[in-house]
């Protein structure tokens, strides 16, 4: 057992939900924990009160990786006039879902 | 589950577009499209008198967590608690809605929630204490929520269908509840000095009203097959919070079980002295304005 220590302030958490209906996970919000299994509980005590949800993650905060704003133009921009990306030059057929 | 009873536990546990939401019209009638007619062969006064308490320990223990609210160390816990709260209210609504029926003299669960005496109430004294801190809160949380799901799962086996509907809805509210709690009490127990030692001194606080929970009761004895006999369910709750105190390296405590008064304690109407203020603060509003609506 170690000696009391002041308390900092819990670490932030990000939570993803997956609904009944829904195909993946989607960020819904961010709570703080101490640790991950305290970051479930308060997942389902903030996130699904109104039955939204059959499946939780809880991801620290800071063990996301993201884009800068500032890389905004780098990162994306060099997409923007590639039409011929989209699959919108083929047939899709009916019996194919989620697309 | 026979048949009939899935049917019951189904249109408990329904989850329409109006049984979602608080305010939804389900919000009016929590036995609801349910029939509720006594079996034959049961004491319906006993029956009634039985719900009452199983209803009273939810009503009663709901309200002293709901006055935890703002007063929590976090936003996060609050929700948690304020969810708890929330589950225990609504199993206290089906509850006294079934004595009430059970009872057979029109009185609904308003009535019974907010006109009785206090001697009329029929729930442990466990749950009359106001908290002292947070240590206290998870502790009596789980010793509640351990022994409640020993009681809500026997009975899911009643031949009162009602009863084992509303049993079997309950399990699943009270198995999270125990889960919640337990998690509270190993993390104190097992933190830092100050933190067990705060546990084992709420723990300490809470024992001498575990041993009422497993009295024999007469009300029970009056409804065999469709009451839980209190004193079965000790072993099983016994080894879950042994289980939870050893992980949370915590001794049992062996203080001495609350006296009865005269041979009487909660389950007979004989209360603490935290009672009376409870039902100062949760009937006041309901007796000012009788029959108010908004």
């Amino acid at each position: 057992m170690t000696e009391p220590q002041v308390r900092s302030g819990w670490p932030l958490y990000e939570v993803f939900l997956r609904g009944k209906r829904g195909l993946n996970h989607v960020h819904v919000g961010s709570l703080h924990a101490a640790d991950p299994e305290m970051a479930l509980h308060h997942a389902r005590d903030l996130y699904t009160r109104r039955n939204e949800g059959v499946s939780i993650w809880v991801v620290a905060a800071r063990d996301i990786t993201a884009s800068s704003p500032e890389e905004k133009d780098p990162f994306f921009a060099p997409s923007g006039d590639k039409v011929y990306r989209h699959p919108t030059f083929y047939e899709i057929p009916d019996d194919v879902p989620h697309i | 589950m026979t048949e009939d009873e899935y049917a019951v536990y189904q249109s408990l546990a329904q989850d329409g577009e109006d049984h979602r939401w608080a305010f939804g019209t389900g919000f009016t009638d929590p036995l609801e499209g349910v029939d509720a007619s006594v079996p034959d062969g049961v004491d319906a006064a006993a029956l009634a008198t039985y719900c009452l308490m199983l209803g009273d320990d939810a009503l009663i223990y709901s309200h002293r967590l709901q006055q935890w609210m703002t007063r929590l160390p976090e936003l996060e816990e609050e929700t948690a608690i304020a969810n708890i709260a929330l589950d225990l209210l609504g199993q206290a609504r089906m509850l006294l809605a079934r004595a009430g029926l059970a009872e057979g003299a029109g009185r609904q669960e308003d009535e019974l929630a907010f006109c009785r005496e206090e001697s009329e109430f029929r729930n442990v004294r466990l749950v009359e204490a106001l908290d002292a801190d947070f240590a206290e809160l998870t502790g009596r949380l789980l010793v509640f929520s351990a022994w409640r799901l020993e009681l809500l799962r026997q009975l899911t086996g009643s031949k009162d269908p009602v009863l084992a509907a509303i049993a079997a809805k309950g399990v699943k509210e009270i198995t999270y509840h125990r889960d919640y709690a337990a998690q509270w009490v190993i993390r104190l127990g097992d933190g830092t000095a100050l933190s067990h030692g705060k546990m084992q001194a709420a723990l300490g606080t809470i024992w001498p009203l575990v041993d009422e929970l497993f009295r024999a009761d007469r009300v029970v004895a009056a409804l065999p097959g469709i009451a839980a006999d209190p004193q079965t369910l000790r072993a099983e709750v016994d080894t879950v919070l042994d289980t939870v105190l050893a992980t949370a390296t915590l001794e049992r405590p062996d203080h001495a079980p609350m006296a009865a008064v005269a041979g009487q304690t909660g389950r007979d109407g004989v209360h603490t002295e935290a009672f009376g203020y409870i039902l100062a603060e949760l009937q006041s509003v309901a007796r000012a304005h009788p029959d108010a609506t908004w």
